[in-house]
């Protein structure tokens, strides 16, 4: 809400810097967003009087002038055609600054001297609506009487100050001048001085000329209205085009105005109907019928529906209700009898209807937060009392009121010191009361109970709370003690599941691995990507009804685009090695269309590409993470497939034999599609599922008192033949006495023979309670040996 | 004898001082001391001479062996002593070379910053809560007191699965989540996502982070949230830190404050950071409104609350000096290292 500063001190003093009540206004509760200082670029430009205009000695086109500019004379020439002695002019004197960083200097135009320029209207930034002959082709000439010397921006009031204020939505009363006089006579301690409404008798009766009829009192508790005849339609006056061009509202034609200046002054949004366009000369508030549509002002066609409120003669709709009105009725120059509308709409309902439309005016934004029934009529008689003043048109007597709802402020009770209770002060019932007033509320207190009356502009608030807010804004945020609160002091805590969470992240990062953050919405194709080849195998995702796109439209249900992305752009940054891991959820829809809330599910993803990464190196990872979660002996890997990964190296991950994840190398299609021209490996498992099966108790095992007799088991191998199932037959035969099995060295080539390999494990054999002798080794270490070979074909080295 | 005697020392005398190496002072031990050394093939003759002066022989010799063993082991380590310094010498190496780091990976700015906001409110008694980000319209809104249409929802731009479930916008339905749940006293803190349909740019993404903070207790005043959130911005900020609390409005706080720190780069003078005001506004906060009490089923007349929430991403750029949010989702490892 912007208020030009010298508007605001027609209802109240200011006897502050605008700097200062800028601030003081923020800390009670009018946020300043921005202090405008207004014609700031124009300078050292006054009003002058040419006394005479000569030709030019050297140059037809250009006259000399005289100008009186009130402490002297000076010669200035110019080449504008319009220029006659006699008039008053906007004259740039030497050192002038106008719009656009332009500095004016005396200096010679064909030899004359000239000691300025003559400005147009273009030159001052001024355009035909801001002062009308701003938009011809040459001098701007003042039409009012300044005297010469005169600074223009006083004379064109381009000067001054507006403060834009945030509003908050609790506040529409606040989106009015009188609305911020108001809180600035509360914040400074002034009086506020409402407008002094009162109209000069008019001709005629209302009755005669209009009806009107309300058929949804709900959506529209009150609907005023009256009639101005003899209309002149034509632009406002330089003071009201100046004050609505400083709040930000550009001027159009007097009446338009006079409707927009009301709303500005007091906050309720007017609208001026041709009363021509009014078929039956009756108006009728209802609701749209099926198929209704209507061309509102800003030149659109817009759809009607049954919901929506319309003003409507008694065949169509000419206006949205506290939207915007309709082109139909729109005033224009031939205009000569108008209706004013004053009207409550219904909050909700033309919040409802503008967003359905997409239409938002300042008179929905002010409507669609609730708006005092009482300034109704006032707003109604301050249009009536401007087009008096304007001379734009004669009032008809009397108004139409079709009201539906109560007028009377109403009043609420509460304990007054629970006041005190909510803000932790404690203030006399007189001090409560005292600042109250101030807000203008009035009170009653009977022992423990203050009865306050609340003004009907006030409709937000309702309880101890709100009158709480109101005596810490007035009384100060600042003066309330800051204290801690007493009782139970309870520790704060992590939960388990953060401890697991944390533990996991450091031990990623320990591992030299990147934590990252991406988006948790992602798009329908983003399957393809991955590998997907039939999109009824896609996952089914919970899908957003407004994205932003298409490609941001459904909720993820895997991290491994995220991931490829992210690995992608680091690639393509000419990041030689990149390591990464996300954990976020993953949203898995119950059933579709969702009815209850998806299952979130907590997930680690891993990515790596670059110099001493392998599936391996991963693996080593997770191996890891399973351990820290004492998890290591439960997890195992199977050679599986993923549509995303490498046939050949992909492993489903499966905790207690149920699957928990999968991880492999990214397939060379899914890394084309990712631009990445690497070798990548990724992994994602269900940390949710991990976290809540961790066991992280630990037991003492004591240390071995023996030693220990190592024996390397050399083997050759049938190339399919895997680790787990050697390790499987070792662990087998190995008995007690088999500490640890090592697989140190896989090597296939050079001795070995076509379509075999190599594994070289290093046995680790110990007794608890005894030096181990030769023999007995010996004897296990064969049995091992013997069934390799009877199991897996393997043949010693 | 005796000549013989002191001539060996004498020779031995001047041997040791020309001693240079180990291997000298081992050919000296050899040549004196060792089994056929000077000294003892001397002692051999010993049995030749008359028995009283044997004695006395036997004791200068000893004297003298005693002498020379004394000095070698003092020469020896001089020497070993030097010899050591001098490998060590040669072993120099250039202590400017760079280190050999072990591959180490680096959490997120935010997860740094979350894990450091935790601390202190983890230190001053609340408990971390959280709920989904998947979330009902009511818990989002109706609870909160933002009845459908309400021109507050218009500040939140929602992302919307259809008309009961939504992206929640802020992580305060997990405030309705625990207060259905459990009865005071409560004191929460909330971390989470949210999301709001916002285009990208600099300052504003569609997916960001926030912390909440919950404290329902009786006797529960304004004043008590002005010191949490003071002794949490000098916590976060450093101790010079001051707080300003500016009325506003928020649906489900009654009354309500914006929160401003003072400008932990400029101390409050003025710098771009707070745009030249000494001011930072981090938080939005209030007292719990009744009616939000109310529909998790606590009697807003014998409890009262707090709560707060603020940007995380926000207070991480801040820390940092992060002038763009986008950099915070792009991950490239240049920035995360920098952490």
């Amino acid at each position: 809400m912007k208020v030009p500063v010298n508007w605001v001190k027609d209802y109240t003093d200011i006897n502050v810097s605008v700097k200062e009540l800028a601030d003081m206004m923020t800390m009670t509760g009018s946020k300043v967003e921005e202090i405008i200082t207004l014609g700031e670029d124009i300078s050292n430009v006054v009003v002058g009087r040419i006394l005479s205009v000569d030709r030019h000695p050297d140059a037809d086109k250009l006259v000399v002038c005289s100008v009186d500019v009130g402490q002297e004379t000076v010669q200035i020439v110019t080449g504008a055609p319009n220029v006659e002695a006699g008039q008053l002019v906007p004259v740039a004197l030497h050192g002038a600054r106008l719009p656009g960083g332009v500095t004016i200097k005396r200096g010679k135009l064909r030899g004359v001297e000239s000691q300025g320029m003559l400005c147009s209207g273009e030159e001052l930034m001024l355009k035909e609506e801001d002062y009308p002959g701003a938009g011809v082709n040459g001098i701007l000439i003042l039409k009012e009487d300044y005297a010469p010397g005169m600074d223009i921006k006083e004379a064109l009031d381009l000067g001054g100050e507006a403060i834009d204020f945030e509003i908050t939505s609790n506040r529409p009363d606040c989106l009015s001048i009188i609305g911020i006089a108001r809180e600035i006579a509360i914040t400074c301690g002034t009086e506020f001085r409402m407008p002094e409404v009162s109209l000069k008798a008019g001709v005629g009766d209302i009755n005669e000329e209009l009806a009107v009829r309300v058929e949804n009192p709900d959506l529209c508790p009150r609907y005023m209205a009256r009639v101005v005849k003899d209309v002149k339609v034509g632009p406002s006056p330089q003071w009201m085009r100046r004050r609505l061009a400083a709040a930000g509202i550009r001027p159009i034609n007097n009446i338009v105005d006079i409707t927009n200046y009301v709303m500005l002054e007091m906050g309720q949004p007017m609208h001026a109907f041709d009363i021509e366009d009014i078929e039956g000369r009756t108006i009728v508030v209802r609701n749209a019928r099926p198929g209704e549509t209507i061309k509102t002002l800003d030149d659109k066609d817009r759809q009607l529906t049954e919901d929506m409120l319309v003003i409507a003669d008694v065949k169509k709709p000419i206006a949205v209700a506290g939207v915007m009105g309709g082109a139909n009725s729109e005033i224009t120059e031939k205009t000569k009898c108008i209706v004013f509308e004053s009207a409550l709409f219904n909050a909700p309902s033309v919040r409802l209807t503008s967003k359905a439309l997409g239409l938002r005016s300042e008179s929905s934004m002010r409507f669609e937060k609730g708006l005092d029934i009482n300034t109704v009529a006032l707003a109604l008689d301050r249009a009536a009392q401007l087009v008096q003043e304007l001379g734009a048109g004669t009032v008809v007597n009397g108004m139409l009121d079709v009201l539906s709802a109560s007028l009377e402020k109403r009043t609420i009770s509460v304990r007054w010191n629970r006041i005190n209770e909510l803000l932790g002060l404690s203030l006399t019932v007189d001090t409560i009361c005292g600042i109250l007033a101030r807000v203008g509320i009035e009170t009653d207190v009977q022992g423990d109970t203050l009865t306050a009356v609340i003004p009907t502009y006030r409709n937000d608030i309702e309880g101890a709370a709100d009158l709480a807010e109101e005596v810490a804004r007035v009384y100060g945020y600042d003066k309330i003690p800051m204290t801690l609160m007493e009782g139970s002091a309870a520790r704060g805590q992590r939960s388990r599941k953060e401890k697991l969470l944390s533990c996991v992240k450091n031990r990623l990062t320990g591992a030299g691995l990147y934590e990252v953050v991406t988006y948790s919405f992602t798009s329908p194709d983003i399957y393809r990507a991955i590998g997907y080849t039939d999109p009824a195998e896609y996952p089914q995702a919970v899908k957003i009804a407004n994205p932003l796109g298409e490609d941001q439209s459904i909720m993820r249900t895997t991290l491994l685009p995220s991931i490829l992305e992210v690995l992608s752009r680091n690639y393509n940054r000419r990041i030689s090695s990149c390591r990464i891991f996300e954990i976020n959820p993953v949203f898995l829809p119950k059933s579709l269309p969702l009815t209850e809330l998806p299952d979130e599910v907590l997930t680690l993803a891993i990515g790596e590409y670059g110099n001493d990464t392998d599936f391996y190196t991963l693996k080593g990872v997770i191996e890891e993470v399973a351990d820290l979660l004492g998890l290591g002996d439960r997890l195992c890997f199977e050679r599986s497939s993923h549509p995303a990964l490498h046939h050949g190296r992909t492993a489903q991950i499966l905790l207690d034999g149920k699957p928990v994840g999968f991880m492999g190398e990214v397939h060379p299609k899914v890394l084309e599609n990712f631009q990445l021209d690497v070798r990548s490996c990724v992994a994602e498992l269900d940390l949710q599922t991990l976290l809540d099966t961790a066991n992280t108790e630990k037991q003492y095992k004591a240390l071995p008192r023996f030693p220990a007799v190592n024996r390397d088991l050399a083997l050759i191998v049938d190339k399919k033949v895997t680790a787990a199932q050697i390790e499987k037959v070792i662990k087998g035969k190995g008995g007690k006495i088999l500490e640890a099995v090592e697989l140190f060295d896989i090597y296939e080539g050079k001795q070995i023979p076509e379509g075999c390999k190599s594994m070289a494990y290093s046995l680790t054999y110990r007794a608890s309670d005894r030096t181990l002798v030769d023999d007995e080794v010996n004897a296990v270490h064969q049995k091992i040996v013997n069934a390799l070979e009877a199991e897996l074909g393997a043949r010693l080295r | 004898m005796r000549e013989k005697l002191e001539q060996i020392r004498l020779e031995a005398v001047q041997a040791l001082e020309k001693l240079n190496s180990l291997n000298e002072l081992e050919d000296f031990r050899v040549r004196f001391l060792g089994k056929k050394g000077e000294l003892t093939l001397l002692l051999r003759e010993m049995g030749s001479l008359p028995a009283d002066e044997r004695p006395v022989m036997g004791r200068i010799a000893n004297e003298i062996r005693a002498f020379l063993e004394n000095e070698l082991e003092t020469k020896t380590a001089v020497l070993k002593e030097a010899e050591l310094r001098q490998k060590l010498e040669s072993e120099a190496i250039d202590v400017t070379v760079p280190g050999k780091r072990p591959a180490a990976g680096k959490l997120h700015p935010l997860t740094t910053v979350l894990n450091e906001l935790k601390d202190i409110f983890l230190g001053m008694g609340f408990e971390v809560a959280e709920g989904p980000e998947v979330e009902y319209d009511y818990y989002n809104f109706e609870a909160l007191n933002i009845p459908k249409n309400h021109p507050a929802r218009d500040v939140q731009d929602t992302f919307y699965i259809n008309d009961n479930i939504l992206l929640r916008t802020h992580t305060s339905p997990v405030q309705v989540r625990v207060m259905e749940s459990q009865k005071p006293p409560i004191k929460i803190i909330v971390p989470g996502r949210v999301y709001r349909s916002d285009e990208v740019d600099a300052t504003h993404s569609p997916i960001f982070h926030q912390i909440e903070g919950l404290v329902v207790d009786k006797g529960i005043t304004m004043g008590d949230l002005k010191g949490v959130l003071d002794v949490f911005a000098k916590a976060l900020f450093g101790p010079e830190t001051r707080t300003k609390f500016r009325p506003h409005h928020f649906p489900f706080t009654e009354p309500s404050a914006e929160v401003d720190v003072s400008c932990a780069i400029c101390h409050g003078a003025g710098c771009r950071v707070c745009s030249y005001t000494g001011w930072i506004e981090i938080l939005g906060a209030g007292m719990v409104h009744p009616k939000v009490l109310q529909y998790a089923g606590i009697d807003p007349e014998e409890y009262s609350g707090f709560a707060f929430g603020m940007g995380l991403d926000r207070i991480a750029n801040i820390k940092y000096g992060i002038d763009d949010i986008r950099l915070l989702f792009e991950n490239d490892i240049r920035f995360l290292k920098q952490f």
